[in-house]
């Protein structure tokens, strides 16, 4: 069953100066207890894209310029504040990349906690204590050593892998439908982006939580999804099973973000990719990466490039595999 | 006369803080060869950029001797003399915050050339456009800021700055871990390509073991103020040997079946990096770590040689 599915999905921010038209059409879908991944450099979207999905941007300066939302087969696009505080509550919970922003320094750890709990508890009655007893429970699921204690704690008393971990905890503890990690790690120790990783999985296979996770780095989608997204510039060029993705890179910019990996077996880095991201006050037309794309042709200056589907699950946005 | 260009011994810099003294750098020895490229490689915290500050004078050392050329500089840059200064340079983690955002890229550029008052042939704006050429950006950047160009270009015209004096060692202090992969790629390809022509003696700190393996020619491990191994990079990753090492690899996402083969099987990531502060006694591992032993505890390892240039600083291997 499809839990989410994004279908050209335009958002732009209104600025000094011009528009900034971020997401070009942004297709993603997911169905339920899949583990998928969304990949792609700085600036190009995936963060837009996971908030726009939780109606969190700041609106102004962004707008929804077209495409839809649909989550549980209901669009959330045009819900009015009480039924998004529904899907906030127990639909779709987010794990955000800085722990240290996300939690309130003047608040205790339990404080944040029981709130989040109580939060999903709004459509029926929950007792205090019941609310302190999921509170120790969400703890204990992310192996936090004495989780009585920890609730008194403030989130300066701990060390980032373990805020992480807190922030895994609230998310997880209303039973979301829908998990969006972003950039979970990023900010981590590469021993503690190991072992906060394999808790998230361990728990969200357990919880059967649907989860996307973003991220720049492809080492760890490969690792931890099962279907992945590449993004670029606004949308998808491409959409594979992870393994098949890995095997057997398609789109050129796939293809030299691989490339430009550097690896363990140490065979020299290769090139990059040239030039940069595009402005977003003035994309290129067509493709947008045919001003870096080395295998440019006349029609990706002028048109988009629709998917074509390379093998089953496997597609690409781009017109070198028309046909 | 050998060809080490930097030596340090027993380098130890401590901070005192109201909670306690924080051991930064604690004994840690290692020395460089001209136009090698040694990597620093450590958690956050474990002390890398403390070293590589010390060898610059951005801090004076506690205790123990850093030595440039022959000549000792364990001293702060204060006491320094100014050729030294010259001759060694640092390229920092965010090029945002290392680049002056009211100063133009000539002026930046220029400024090391009139602190050092070098003149060359054609003044200083001939010299500011040679150095753009070098790291291959155009003359027109001359007149740019650093915020309106890109993340990586930035990191280009801090590398340009750090080349104004003609350096022959150079500290790369994470240059690229702010940096998307793309952008990373290109600028490691320029930091070798530089490297070649002007004969330069790199001291490269990150944190991403899969980056060093394409870049150095040795690698150090640090944890919590000192090194645990050193040893030649191929050596190094074909047989890892302290128990940190093997955590450290094991914990790397990879994008290939090939690099699986590298990481060290049945090892799981556990613990977190303690507190500077309250370092543990014995070996300052012991609490993370899966082989420990009786002794770890109570008795800190010697660093011994298992193989040529391969050293190791663990129970395991001092046969105790």
């Amino acid at each position: 069953m499809r839990l989410l599915e994004i279908r050209e999905l335009r958002v732009g921010f209104n600025v000094y100066g011009g528009t900034l038209n971020v997401l070009n059409g942004v297709n993603l879908h997911l169905n339920e207890g899949e583990k998928v991944g969304l990949v792609g450099e700085t600036g190009c979207g995936k963060t837009t894209t996971a908030k726009s999905t939780l109606r969190i941007l700041p609106m102004p300066p962004a707008e929804v310029f077209g495409g839809e939302i649909l989550f549980n087969g209901t669009d959330v696009l045009p819900l009015g504040q009480k039924e998004m505080r529904k899907i906030h509550a127990t639909g779709i919970s987010m794990i955000f990349q800085d722990p240290t922003a996300s939690l309130n320094p003047v608040f205790t750890i339990g404080d944040q906690l029981r709130d989040t709990i109580r939060y999903a508890g709004i459509d029926g009655h929950i007792t205090k204590k019941e609310i302190h007893e999921r509170a120790v429970l969400s703890l204990h699921d992310v192996h936090l050593p004495d989780p009585e204690r920890m609730l008194k704690n403030y989130p300066i008393q701990l060390s980032g892998g373990m805020r992480q971990r807190i922030c895994i905890a609230m998310a997880l503890a209303t039973q979301s439908q829908l998990l969006i990690a972003d950039e979970p790690t990023t900010s981590l120790d590469v021993t503690i982006q190991a072992q906060v990783l394999r808790l998230l999985g361990e728990l969200v296979e357990q919880k059967e939580t649907s989860t996307i996770l973003i991220t720049h780095s492809l080492g760890v989608v490969r690792e931890w999804t099962q279907r992945v997204y590449v993004m670029y510039a606004g949308s998808m060029v491409e959409t594979a099973q992870t393994a098949d993705l890995f095997h057997n890179p398609l789109h050129p910019y796939t293809e030299g973000l691989m490339k430009a990996v550097p690896r363990l077996t140490g065979e020299g880095i290769a090139e990059g990719i040239s030039g940069r991201i595009p402005d977003y006050l003035n994309p290129p037309g067509g493709c947008r990466f045919h001003p870096r794309c080395p295998h440019v042709m006349k029609v990706c200056r002028e048109e988009k490039p629709p998917y074509f589907t390379v093998d089953a699950d496997h597609q690409v946005a781009c017109f070198l595999f028309k046909g | 006369m050998t060809d080490e260009i930097l030596k340090i011994r027993d380098l130890k810099k401590y901070f005192y803080t109201k909670h306690g003294v924080v051991k930064a750098a604690d004994g840690v020895t290692f020395s460089i060869q001209k136009k090698e490229t040694l990597g620093l490689v450590g958690e956050s915290g474990s002390g890398k950029s403390t070293v590589a500050y010390t060898i610059l004078g951005i801090y004076g050392p506690t205790d123990g001797s850093i030595q440039f050329k022959g000549q000792d500089i364990s001293k702060p840059w204060t006491k320094r003399p100014k050729y030294f200064k010259k001759d060694i340079q640092i390229v920092f983690q965010d090029p945002g915050s290392s680049l002056n955002p009211r100063r133009s890229i000539r002026q930046i550029l220029e400024l090391p050339l009139k602190v050092h008052r070098i003149e060359g042939n054609g003044g200083r704006e001939e010299q500011a456009i040679r150095l753009l050429d070098k790291v291959g950006l155009p003359a027109d950047y001359m007149y740019k800021y650093p915020q309106a160009i890109g993340g990586g270009e930035r990191q280009i015209v801090a590398i340009a700055r750090a080349l104004a004096t003609d350096p022959s060692f150079v500290v790369l202090d994470e240059p690229t871990s702010a940096l998307d992969v793309s952008v990373q790629a290109k600028i490691i390809n320029l930091l070798m390509g530089l490297q070649d022509e002007f004969d330069l003696t790199y001291l490269f700190i990150t944190h991403d073991l899969s980056l060093m393996r394409n870049m150095a020619a040795r690698v150090a491990i640090m944890y919590l103020g000192k090194i645990c191994e050193i040893a030649p990079t191929v050596e190094f990753f074909k047989n890892p040997l302290h128990p940190y090492t093997q955590m450290l690899l094991s914990s790397i996402p990879v994008v290939s079946e090939k690099e699986e083969e590298y990481k060290p099987k049945k090892i799981i990531p556990q613990g977190e990096i303690p507190s500077p502060v309250d370092v543990p006694p014995g070996c300052n591992f012991h609490t993370r770590c899966s082989r420990r032993m009786e002794i770890c505890s109570r008795v800190d390892p010697d660093m011994v040689t298992q193989e040529e240039g391969h050293l190791v600083r663990c129970h395991l291997y001092t046969g105790a």
